[in-house]
């Protein structure tokens, strides 16, 4: 609790962003996955990325990264890499881009590794095709980084089936690491992963960071990860960015329905047990979405009531503001209301 | 209160080749109860629910229920009476529905196998099983196909085709883990409902211990193949034995505790320790209040505190016990 209280929130306003996404759209055919998104993530931070199923967190990541498949396309928007938009880029200067600027650790990485190549020709796998490294020392710096992220080094030689689940997800975040890059993002990393080696897998990405000084934009659903490892939170719904705001202030002081309800939906270990009642409904059907506000069919504060403020939930669509210094909220009975 | 169990496992146990998935499992299940069996992956829960369900067969041990050992029983009357009275529902509802079949045929099918109704009372009982699972309208619901439909409904659809043959017990093996978390919570208050209404007796597979808080009476904790504690549970999440116990209360995210309040230790051994298990406790290699004697001697489950049991020789020591 106290550490809760002292964790620093740091304004890191004046330094200019790592990664901006500016407007940032993405269209799978009919269905836009990602709707005129904008996020920052700064240098040295971790950045949450939180929603359910289908929200477009992963369509994010894998936007920044350039790896979208057809019929999946950036229909609008820019990405801004240190102020150098990627979009409309060449392959070979994305290919550079990747894993040098930014790595990803993709949702069950575990199993993304080569089942017939040992962990090491892995690693050189990757070091060798984006820097001239003589071999030897890239071996070394692999030994090096499996020790980094709690792996004997001897495992260098390892298959991937002699390692546990939680290994090899280790081994993809070392892999990852290899190229020393700036951001890292890391794709529902431990879903797949038992409570214990989740946590361990967390403590060393902080680690890690603190070593490097790369900054983590870090997607998953599970919003109460986010609340103990995150700087900051995004919370994402139908293909928007609904709230952020920094890690204590989501935990406290979260504004958004959305975001409260997500938050009442995870049951509490300790303390009294009342009885909760998650999100009634469904995220909505992204070829088709609703009109206005895209929660206000879930909505508990949307009531049929013919106000003004109904009016507008169901037909203007809510934009991002500022309700607190870094945490910006987009709901009209928020903003209406001024809660 | 063993009089009235339903389903009583006693020395349960399955090896696959070397490896003891489940070993020496013995529990009750009671009618009106949710027991909640959690562990990591690889621990055997699955296991025990599909050993329950009779997908498997047992290594040794028994499974009583209403007076005989249905791990035996091998005439097809017997079992198919089991069947009906103890279902399964499983982690993913798309795999285990038709894709090409209406919600009314899935739930028709056992009403009509079963000989649950009259034909002329299937309409009406599709409905009502449909509303009593909270789907609704249940004739538009009906007349869907299952990619028409959400993933918690598709999990609806599967307890209410389960119910259809008024089960005494339903094995749930991780229903809500591929649900996203804002549905998650409507499935779990369905089950706490389902319990009380119908006095129907619950076995929840999970992995996550604030649901098994938020819906079950009963805690089961399984590591390697074994319990290792076992106890009303908010007791044992309140003052755990087992150290396992602890380790995996202390790994469940928290947001009241930001990161560095407690590293937990070094994972030395792995869960794979089951594999051709030599004498002594299973977590001995990653237990940080071992002692001489866990590596020896294999603790059993002792009831340390009323109903509130551990396999562990140093909080939960076997009065019997001589050495």
């Amino acid at each position: 609790m106290t550490a809760l209280m002292e964790a620093p929130v740091e304004p890191r306003t004046h330094t200019p962003a790592l990664l901006e996404l500016r407007g940032l759209t993405v269209e799978y055919g009919r269905a836009r996955a990602v709707d005129g998104v904008d996020l920052d993530i700064h240098e040295g931070e971790i950045l949450g990325l939180a929603g359910e199923s289908a929200c477009g967190k992963t369509t994010i990541a894998n936007a920044v990264m350039q790896i979208l498949r057809p019929p999946g396309r950036i229909a609008g928007g820019q990405v801004l890499f240190r102020g150098d938009d990627l979009v409309g880029k060449s392959a070979e200067e994305l290919r550079r881009f990747r894993w040098l600027n930014v790595s990803m650790v993709f949702q069950s990485a575990m199993n993304a590794l080569n089942p017939v190549m040992r962990v090491g020709d892995q690693f050189l796998d990757a070091m060798q095709a984006h820097e001239k490294i003589h071999k030897r020392a890239a071996l070394k710096q692999a030994e090096e980084l499996l020790e980094l992220v709690g792996i004997d080094r001897r495992r260098i030689r390892a298959y991937p089936h002699e390692l546990s689940g939680g290994m090899r997800q280790r081994v993809m975040i070392a892999i990852a690491l290899a190229l020393n890059p700036e951001l890292i993002i890391l794709d529902e990393p431990t879903t797949a992963l038992d409570v214990v080696v989740q946590r361990e897998i967390m403590q060393q990405v902080e680690a890690l960071k603190q070593d490097f000084g790369f900054a983590v934009l870090f997607i998953t659903h599970d919003v109460s990860l986010l609340l103990e490892f995150a700087d900051r939170i995004a919370i994402m719904y139908a293909g928007e960015v609904v709230e952020t705001a920094p890690a204590e202030q989501i935990a406290t002081g979260a504004q958004h329905p959305y975001t409260q309800g997500l938050l009442q939906s995870f049951p509490p270990l300790t303390g009294p047990l009342e009885r909760l009642t998650g999100i009634p409904g469904a995220p909505p059907d992204l070829r088709n979405p609703p009109s206005g506000c895209r929660f206000h069919p879930r909505c508990p504060h949307c009531v049929s009531d013919g106000s003004r403020l109904y009016a507008r939930q169901t037909t203007e669509r809510p934009v991002l503001r500022e309700v607190a210094p870094g945490h910006a909220v987009a709901c009209h009975l928020v903003e209406e209301r001024g809660i | 209160m063993s009089a009235a169990a339903p389903l009583e496992v006693r020395g349960l146990t399955k090896h696959f080749a070397r490896v003891h998935a489940v070993d020496d499992v013995s529990f009750e299940l009671r009618p009106g109860t949710i027991t909640a069996l959690v562990g990591e992956s690889g621990s055997g829960k699955s296991t025990v629910a599909r050993l329950l369900a009779r997908l498997h067969d047992p290594t040794s041990g028994s499974v009583l229920w209403e007076g005989g050992d249905v791990a035996r029983v091998r005439r097809h009357r017997d079992v198919l009476r089991y069947r009906s009275a103890v279902q399964l529902i499983f982690q993913d509802p798309f795999d285990s529905l038709n894709p090409v079949k209406t919600v009314r045929h899935h739930i028709e099918r056992p009403l009509r196998i079963h000989r649950m109704v009259p034909h002329d009372r299937v309409e009406e009982r599709v409905h009502e099983l449909l509303r009593a699972v909270g789907l609704v309208p249940p004739h538009e619901i009906a007349a869907k196909y299952p990619h028409e439909l959400s993933g918690g409904q598709r999990q609806r659809v599967s307890l209410a085709r389960v119910l259809a043959v008024e089960p005494k017990v339903i094995l749930a093996d991780e229903p809500t883990s591929m649900l996203d978390v804002s549905i998650r919570i409507g499935i779990l208050n369905l089950m706490r409902r389902l319990k009380d209404e119908r006095d129907i007796a619950f076995l929840f597979v999970t992995h996550d211990l604030a649901s098994a808080r938020y819906v079950a009476d009963d805690l089961l904790v399984m590591y390697a193949g074994q319990i290792v504690e076992r106890g009303p549970v908010e007791e044992v999440l309140a003052s755990p034995l087992h150290p396992y116990t602890r380790l995996l209360l202390a790994a469940v995210p928290d947001p009241a505790k930001r990161l560095h309040t407690e590293r937990i230790e070094e994972r030395r051994g792995v869960a794979a320790a089951a594999v051709d298990p030599p004498e002594g406790c299973r977590f001995v290699s990653r237990c940080p209040i071992a002692v001489d004697v866990c590596s020896r001697v294999t603790p059993q489950l002792v009831e340390a505190r009323p109903r509130h049991a551990a396999r562990c020789h140093v909080t939960a020591p076997d009065p019997e016990r001589t050495t």
